[in-house]
């Protein structure tokens, strides 16, 4: 029964691309209602951890499941939220066009106006507070109020689990905040599970449940106190990393430049800016 | 005089069929404008449009109809582009790179025809007056081949182009329709190519769309502009060669430019003014010049 089986399960999991090992000896389950962070730094396989849960990406070794089943491409249960897209600001696309192809942009044939889905896209609107700017030309919008858009679109479909890549990239302190608390809302009142990769996790921190931290190969899982330590993440960047607390936030001192900046906000003198996200 | 003139030219066989292949050309080149200018194309229509001219000559060549060259040239660069797979900037070179060598292999085709190669040279500026009745039945049958093709396949190519990574995740194959637009849109090419001629294909794909573009933000609403621009120029451009000693591609680019600039000076209000909204928290990011008299 798929009831049963935890939204994700992956035994023993591993992706290679040719000589290189991403990760391998992954088991990680995700239960419902679970609110998983994955850090790392550039290029150690966060984005395609979720890949591999899209169907877009197969493991290398070890098996994979997502709600009791292989995963597959097109699962509606699935959501998927990547980092704010670059709109044109010519763009002819609406912010409730954008939202609609989450109700059906996937089928062939005409998008026919049908009352019943525009009632479906306006209450996802209304959810994320975007019904003040949805009829307004998307590419004018802000990296917030687009993200919020992008949420409304992968919810409308109802999924059991929501990919969320780079959510908070390029957004203000603010509207990430914002689209965290949205995010989060739906786990707690749907008991949605979230996996969320991130190079950034203390504007989400209090929302976290467990962590995984991916990097050059290894990895380790667990709640944000146990891995947020200087002893474990000496371990996985193996070398001397200092995890302070500083007034509530979580700060790692001494990573390797490309390390996920967990502690990187305006306000910390502590670590390097961001580096660009796939450039 | 003008007018009498008109009325009876209106009569004539050939100019019924210019005005009927020219709407049959408006229509579809409207419809598949708007996704080349989305996709970032235009460059892409260029050279698949230079390249029917390549397989017009070679058609004159070995003595077959040059519509059938054209045809075939530009669905051979269609294929050649969607199976290489490439994106943005390195299809743009690849484009190019084809092109130029595409190009030369027409100077090539037209120099070894020993005859006055007119079929190939008219194809370069369009010969919309001479279009027979059978050349009709071929125009429009393959128009509604690209409408449909394009209705069946509308929904997710729009994902597909506007959210690439998230239509892919819900399921859509992206790769799959981006050959399969690449083939669509080199038949709507051949067929405009016959009105307005290969170098001013452009005109008549892109210049609508890009205008309409710049007139509202919704999509449907688009497309139905992009095919009335379209339709304007076609039309309006043959109408006016009717009663001028100039050609049809003059008036056509001629009108479907002024639309184009039309919208630019003027389209932006007009764009954003559909969308009443309140001054939320979120809407500062939105400048004065963009938020229109409603805001």
């Amino acid at each position: 029964m798929t009831a049963a089986a935890p939204t994700v399960r992956l035994v023993d999991a591993a992706v290679r691309f040719g000589e290189r090992t991403l990760w391998e000896s992954l088991d990680l389950t995700v239960a419902r209602g679970e609110f998983l962070a994955v850090l790392g730094p550039n290029g150690a396989g966060k984005s395609t951890l979720l890949r591999v849960l899209l169907g877009l990406e197969r493991l290398s070794a070890g098996s994979a499941e997502v709600l009791g089943r292989p995963p597959r491409r097109g699962n509606a249960s699935v959501g998927y939220v990547p980092q704010q897209r670059a709109f044109d600001r010519e763009l002819p696309l609406r912010g409730r066009d954008l939202v609609r192809l989450g109700l059906d942009g996937h089928r062939w044939g005409l998008p026919l106006p049908s009352a019943h889905a525009r009632a479906r896209v306006d209450n996802a609107l209304e959810e994320v507070g975007a019904t003040d700017y949805a009829d307004g030309p998307i590419g004018l919008l802000s990296g917030g109020e687009q993200q919020r858009l992008g949420i409304a679109q992968a919810l409308l479909h109802d999924p059991q689990l929501l990919l969320c890549d780079e959510p908070l990239l390029n957004l203000d302190l603010r509207h990430q905040r914002e689209v965290a608390r949205l995010i989060s809302r739906r786990q707690r009142d749907a008991e949605t599970a979230v996996i969320f990769v991130t190079h950034e996790v203390n504007p989400i921190l209090s929302m976290v449940d467990r962590i995984l931290v991916l990097v050059g190969g290894r990895w380790a899982l667990g709640r944000p106190e146990e891995v947020l330590t200087t002893e474990t993440m000496s371990e996985l960047y193996q070398s001397a990393v200092d995890v302070l607390r500083v007034r509530g936030r979580v700060v790692v001192v001494g990573a390797p430049e490309d390390s996920p900046n967990v502690g990187h906000d305006e306000h910390s003198d502590f670590t390097e800016p961001l580096p660009p996200y796939r450039a | 005089m003008i007018a009498t003139s008109l009325t009876s030219l209106l009569g004539e066989q050939f100019v019924q069929n210019a005005l009927v292949a020219g709407a049959i050309v408006a229509v579809v080149a409207g419809v598949v404008g708007p996704f080349v200018v989305v996709r970032n194309m235009a460059f892409a229509v260029h050279g698949i449009a230079e390249l029917g001219f390549t397989g017009a000559a070679g058609a004159l060549l070995i003595g077959i109809d040059p519509i059938l060259g054209l045809m075939a040239g530009s669905l051979a660069v269609a294929g050649l582009i969607g199976g290489l797979g490439v994106r943005g900037r390195e299809r743009d070179s690849v484009i190019g790179v084809i092109l130029a060598f595409g190009l030369g292999l027409g100077v090539l085709f037209i120099t070894l025809y020993d005859k006055y190669a007119t079929g190939a040279f008219s194809l370069l500026f369009g010969t919309i007056t001479g279009v027979s009745q059978g050349q009709l039945l071929l125009l429009a049958g393959c128009g509604a081949g690209v409408l449909i093709g394009l209705g069946m396949i509308y929904r997710p190519l729009l994902f597909a182009s506007v959210d690439p990574d998230v239509a892919e995740a819900r399921g859509v194959p992206v790769r799959l329709l981006s050959i399969g637009f690449l083939v669509l849109m080199a038949l709507a090419e051949a067929e405009a190519i016959q009105v307005v001629g290969v170098l001013l294909v452009l005109s008549l794909v892109i210049a609508p769309a890009a205008a309409a573009g710049h007139l509202t933000a919704n999509p449907g609403t688009t497309l139905l502009l992009s095919v009335a621009i379209a339709l304007l120029a076609s039309i309006g451009g043959i109408l006016l060669a009717l009663v001028t000693p100039y050609p049809v591609s003059v008036f056509t680019t001629s009108i479907s430019f002024a639309c184009y600039l039309l919208a630019r000076l003027f389209g932006g209000r007009l764009r954003t003014s559909s969308a009443p909204r309140a001054q939320a928290p979120g809407a500062s990011a939105l400048s004065e010049a963009t938020l229109g008299p409603n805001a």
